[in-house]
């Protein structure tokens, strides 16, 4: 089974994309998730127009079945970002997509126009973040004319590169927002932030265990929530805008169960901690071998196959 | 009712069973658990409400564990304030650790504070009958850890070094382990821990001798178990906190920040 994916023009030697947060604070970690951890893709951390401290320590915790992280989306800026970028992009391993963030409209279009002379694969924009709503109350990604403005002051200053729109599950319609982002010219989506936020206690000391008190959920347990965000946006958006699926990937199938709702590349994080780094290798493996077994000649062919099948036994029932 | 077992990724508040003033600026705590923790790994010390911090497991004896820490920021300082009975969480054991063979001979080099999990590997290997040279450095001779602690193991030389001569030699504790090895001792391994430029003369002189050696190195940590990658070091991108903090001389001859910077939160780099 042919595992190349070409989205927008850029080739993906295996959908699997290391995800925004995890690992990407370095060019190193980048080319070593992608070389010797096998990642089709790469995207970098959320990048702030200014430095941007995170929260204190207990950050990320986690057990078998999710993980709490609020790191507080720490940064140096785009002079590091750029320092970065450049080191990744010497013999670049596989697509580079860019992660910015910023705490307004306006700054959005400021940090893409900072970073995108880097010459980013993709741009993809984080309005749904779950850890920083102390500091800037509720995300873009919960309203839909905030989320239309932001993709539209990003798109003014993206020219060619492909805009991402990354969203929250905590949205009360994930698909008025992308239809509102699609509206603006967003390219595609990645589909899904951190759910929640959650929280975990203490019992002896009775206090809540992260320093921010809460964190965006990732992990295995978030699986069916990414699942159905990204159906409903596919639904929404007609199959027409590309989707990053991200949400407790953990295995080939899961991989294949986000594309059959709808995703063409598939965004892994928290799986490295129970895998290992290699987990982007092991997944396309997996995917391969289910493929073939399955007879199925080309991943495309399941990008959106749910709403497909869903299609063709209403017609075969009328 | 019963708990599920510990696990590693989430913490756990205990009390402090007791505490023990080291030095006027270090300090150990006993806590009653064992995380089955091997020599070199580390723990996360969680102050609720406060901070959490990576330290060295300095003693896991399969009942009590014992950490030990300079008082140096804040963190360390409000640490050093607890006594028996508060309650502090922990989460581990994280990352890789020491290994020997039985009945080696070993050189243990250990800087400030690294004394502490290197007295770890120390009593693990003293029970495996290897044959111990233990080189203790410290600015003087009342900064300088477990000495009596390692006095007290079978088959061990304690060295000491001090900056001021206060006790043993004057200067570094590495000039002592060059003068053993011109001396002719032949050690099947050398173990290091302690500041990073110790670390480099230690794997440079290993290197020299083709003595495979141990080093102990440090860095910038947030979960402990690979996810964050704020401990991934350059150009290699491999994580401290998952494939160190415990690494061997040639894997980190190949770091290129080696003794010459780390990185802060913001991922940031700081010369040595």
């Amino acid at each position: 089974m042919k595992l190349t994916q070409t989205v927008h023009g850029v080739t993906f030697e295996n959908p699997t994309v290391l995800a925004s947060g995890i690992w990407g604070i370095t060019a190193a970690s980048w080319r070593r998730a992608a070389e010797a951890g096998g990642a089709g893709g790469i995207t970098t951390k959320s990048i702030w127009l200014h430095e941007h401290k995170g929260h204190p320590n207990p950050t990320i915790i986690s057990t078998e079945h999710w993980t709490l992280n609020a790191v507080g989306v720490p940064d140096a800026g785009p002079e590091k970002a750029r320092e970065e970028m450049a080191a990744y992009m010497i013999n670049k391993p596989a697509p580079l997509i860019l992660n910015i963030i910023a705490e307004s409209v306006e700054n959005y279009g400021k940090t893409a126009e900072a970073l995108l002379p880097m010459k980013p694969d993709f741009l993809e924009v984080n309005i749904s973040c779950p850890n920083v709503e102390d500091e800037f109350g509720k995300p873009f990604a919960c309203s839909a004319p905030a989320a239309g403005a932001v993709t539209k002051a990003v798109k003014a200053v993206a020219g060619k590169t492909p805009v991402f729109i990354k969203l929250s599950p905590n949205a009360l319609s994930i698909a008025e927002i992308a239809i509102a982002c699609a509206k603006e010219g967003a390219d595609g989506f990645t589909v899904i932030n951190t759910v929640g936020p959650g929280m975990a206690i203490d019992l002896r000391s009775r206090m809540p265990i992260l320093s921010n008190k809460v964190g965006g959920m990732s992990g295995p347990a978030i699986k069916p929530i990414a699942v159905r965000c990204i159906a409903d946006v596919y639904a929404a958006t007609e199959g027409k805008l590309p989707i990053i699926g991200t949400g407790g990937v953990h295995t080939g199938e899961d991989a294949i169960e986000l594309m059959l709702a709808g995703a063409s590349l598939i965004g892994i994080g928290t799986a490295i901690s129970t895998r290992g780094f290699d987990v982007f290798k092991k997944v396309a493996a997996e995917m391969q071998e289910w493929g073939e077994r399955e007879g199925v000649e080309d991943l495309e062919e399941l990008v959106g196959g749910m709403h497909e099948e869903m299609r063709r036994r209403a017609v075969i029932a009328k | 009712m019963k708990s599920i077992p510990l696990q590693s990724r989430l913490p756990r508040t205990l009390r402090i069973a007791q505490v023990r003033k080291e030095t006027d600026m270090v300090t150990t705590f006993m806590l009653p658990i064992s995380l089955g923790s091997l020599p070199g790994q580390f723990l996360m010390l969680w102050l609720p409400g406060r901070d959490e911090i990576p330290m060295s497991i300095a003693l896991d004896d399969g009942e009590n564990l014992q950490v030990t820490f300079f008082a140096v920021g804040d963190m360390t300082q409000a640490l050093a304030k607890l006594k028996a009975g508060d309650l502090v969480g922990i989460r581990g054991p994280f990352g890789t650790s020491y290994a020997w063979e039985k009945k080696q001979h070993l050189a243990l080099v250990a800087g400030g504070y690294g004394a502490a999990p290197m007295f770890f590997a120390a009593s693990k290997a003293a029970q495996d009958g290897c044959t111990l040279d233990v080189i203790i450095g410290a600015r003087s001779r009342e900064h300088l850890l477990y000495q009596q602690s390692f006095a007290s193991l079978p088959r061990t030389t304690v060295h000491i070094a001090t900056d001021d001569g206060s006790e043993g030699h004057k200067g570094y504790n590495v000039t002592v382990l060059a003068e053993l090895l011109s001396s002719g001792v032949k050690f099947d391994q050398i173990f290091a821990c302690g500041p990073e430029r110790m670390l480099v003369a230690v794997s440079d002189l290993a290197a020299k001798e083709g003595t495979k050696c141990l080093l102990s190195l440090e860095r910038y940590m947030k979960c402990g178990y690979g996810l964050c990658g704020n401990c991934t070091v350059d150009p290699l991108g491999i994580r401290l906190c998952t494939e160190g903090p415990v690494v061997e001389g040639s894997l980190a001859r190949q770091i290129a920040e080696f003794g010459k910077y780390h990185r802060d939160e913001l991922g940031r780099k700081h010369p040595f």
